[in-house]
């Protein structure tokens, strides 16, 4: 369904004329971006610019200032926040989003796959950050959605885990999904624009 | 296509965070007993004064202790990003939110409805009454849960907002401790247990509606 | 931005003479009311004497704490809907006027009670309760307003708050009616209009306008500070940010 609605479009996620006030400051104006399937939009700036807030928006989670959000395909996000229970496994948490979802995924080998296997039934509390991380990157798998959007995706993540998420990205790209990612670092990745707050 | 599938694995996720996560069960049992404990020390011994107040101690009693656990039920889904989760989700907020204080009420506000008639037998309530109360004590408890529900969505990105939620909803509720005091007073078969229910039903369509609306301000 | 401001341009016009006219007149008026009230209406034994005459304040702010629920309200609808800024003014200053009123209905009606009734507080009294209600109500709507980090948030937090506040009026209103009403037939300070020489109804009718328009002042002055405040903030924030 998600794929039909962005064939439709040619774009999967649309935003014109975007602003933003925090209290009376104004953290940016008149933002226009635009993301087809196969790109990958790197937003930056300083702490506090607004790439977070942007991010927010773009998912629907503020109601812009100014300016509207159009996005007809459905989306994954991974927030600055992993979204993982302290007292929540990756196991559970993997099959409870993925009831969530309708996913029939197997929990246990998107775990293989994100290097979570070990600590699989160990409570979020326990885990180590790159772990919870990991955890909540692994539900980009549990269920096959266009839109990616990534707030900071590589923070607390080792080497290898940089490079699993580098190819998770590419992989996505490559069959027709689409990516945006607040980074303050280098993108891993060859980004195809960048916003600049 | 709609299954109703991810309601239920929110309500799911709400039951496990309500026994593992801070709230627990325990805790609201034992502030519940230990505030009907004090009431003797306070008025006095005497039989028949307590057992004309046993009842109304109860719903005081029961009033604030659904309110000890309330700050976290929505602040901890906040915190820990569960909440911006399912602000995406296509699935309505507003169901989202009536499952999570259904499930904490489950947990921790049911527990004190079976409770009640042990602590009113020790405060000299008739115990004949106390079987059929509980049916009050639990339509009355599950709207004190849905207004502390609205009280704590409000308050969720409130740093120990506890008190901010107990001045918010003790207000709204009034019309449920009336009703309440008066159909467990009256037994069943009076017009207030109705009073109550319609009580209870009108907190029940509107909770869920303004504690989403809560909520999509919590995540903003 | 300029948007924003725009119709707050247009109050800050309007509100520079009309703010003082109003608390000038409800002044004047109020003094005139409380002049009649205390020194020249003749003393009616059947209400308790002298003391009757606290009903030229009591009543005149019982139903300004009425309206200001209502006026927070109808305010924070506005604002929920169509997100007009001045709306969200209102109803903030609305608030601590309100309070303030609810207090005041509590302080004289219990000042008036306790020669009538004997006691400073009569639980059975259906409005005294409804009112202590409010003051609840209001009281919670200024923390929650207060413990919100930005005034956006505050403006959602209080509209959502005082819209569920106002659902819940009504339903409070009747299950403390029904209540009193098996305790005891409230009816001591019951005021039947026709019934009511027009010796009193003048006074007291004028001292109700008297208070409503001082309480438009009010307002409009508190949004004025709120406008100014805001304007200060947006000063402040450009100097933050350097442009």
């Amino acid at each position: 369904m998600a794929e039909n609605a962005a064939m439709m479009h040619e774009f999967l996620i649309k935003a014109a004329g975007l602003g933003a006030i925090r209290g009376e400051r104004v953290l940016f104006s008149d933002l226009s971006l635009e993301v087809k399937a196969g790109e990958a939009l790197v937003l930056r700036g300083a702490n506090g610019a607004g790439k977070s807030t942007l991010l927010r928006m773009l998912g629907g989670l503020s109601r812009p200032d100014a300016g509207a959000v159009e996005r007809p395909a459905r989306h994954h996000w991974i927030g600055h926040r992993n979204g993982l229970k302290p007292h929540e496994t990756p196991r559970a948490h993997l099959s409870h989003w993925g009831r969530v979802w309708g996913s029939n995924a197997d929990a246990r080998e998107i775990a293989r796959q994100m290097g979570i296997e070990r600590p699989f039934d160990v409570a979020g509390r326990l885990l180590s950050a790159g772990q919870k991380r990991r955890t909540a990157v692994a539900r980009l798998l549990l269920a096959d959605r266009p839109l990616w959007l990534l707030d900071e995706p590589f923070s607390a993540l080792d080497t290898q885990g940089r490079v699993l998420v580098t190819d998770l990205i590419d992989e996505h790209r490559a069959s027709g999904g689409a990516v945006i990612a607040a980074l303050h670092g280098d993108a891993p990745f060859q980004a195809s624009g960048e916003v600049q707050l | 296509m709609k299954s109703p599938s991810p309601l239920r694995a929110a309500f799911r996720q709400a039951l496990g965070e309500a026994w593992a996560g801070g709230a627990g069960v325990l805790l609201p049992i034992g502030f519940f007993a230990g505030a009907a404990m004090l009431v003797p020390f306070t008025v006095g011994s005497e039989a028949s004064q307590l057992s004309s107040i046993g009842t109304g101690i109860l719903w005081v009693a029961l009033a604030l202790a659904s309110l000890v656990s309330m700050e976290r039920v929505f602040q901890a889904d906040l915190e820990d990003g569960v909440l911006e989760l399912w602000a995406q989700e296509e699935t309505p907020l507003f169901l989202v939110a009536a499952a999570k204080i259904i499930a904490h009420w489950l947990v921790s506000g049911l527990p004190l409805v079976l409770l009640t008639p042990p602590i009113g037998i020790a405060l000299q309530v008739d115990p004949g009454a106390l079987v059929p109360a509980m049916l009050a004590y639990g339509l009355g408890g599950l709207a004190f849960f849905l207004w502390g529900g609205v009280a704590g969505a409000l308050a969720a990105s409130v740093a120990r907002g506890g008190l901010l939620i107990s001045l918010l909803a003790l207000p709204l509720f009034v019309p449920t401790a009336i009703f309440g005091a008066l159909a467990t007073i009256e037994g069943p078969g009076g017009p207030s247990l109705l009073f109550l229910s319609a009580t209870t039903l009108f907190a029940l369509s509107i909770a869920p509606f303004a504690a989403s609306a809560a909520l999509r301000l919590a995540v903003d | 931005m300029i948007r924003a401001f725009a119709n707050p341009h247009r109050f800050m016009a309007l509100s520079r003479w009309l703010a003082p006219v109003c608390l000038g007149v409800g002044a004047l008026l109020m003094l005139w009311s409380v002049w009649q009230g205390l020194w020249v209406v003749p003393q009616d034994d059947y209400q308790g004497g002298d003391i009757m005459r606290a009903m030229f304040i009591h009543v005149p702010s019982a139903w300004l704490a009425m309206a200001s629920y209502m006026g927070l309200a109808a305010t924070s609808l506005v604002w929920f809907v169509w997100r007009h800024e001045l709306a969200d003014m209102a109803a903030k200053s609305i608030a601590p006027l309100g309070a303030a009123y609810t207090a005041l209905c509590l302080a004289t009606g219990s000042i008036w009670g306790k020669p009538t009734w004997g006691t400073w507080w009569l639980w059975d009294d259906a409005r005294m309760m409804s009112v202590l209600v409010m003051f609840f109500l209001f009281l919670g709507y200024m923390a929650l307003r207060a413990a919100m980090e930005t005034r956006q948030k505050a403006a959602r937090a209080g509209a959502i708050l005082a819209m569920v506040g106002a659902v819940n009026v009504p339903l409070i209103k009747f299950s403390v009616d029904i209540w009193s009403s098996i305790h005891q037939d409230a009816s001591v300070l019951r005021l039947d209009g026709p019934a009511m020489p027009p010796v009193y109804l003048t006074p007291l009718l004028i001292g109700g306008l008297a208070h409503m328009i001082f309480f438009a002042g009010l307002t409009m002055m508190l949004m004025r500070a709120e406008v100014w405040g805001r304007r200060g903030d947006v000063l402040i924030a450009r100097k933050l940010s350097g442009s």
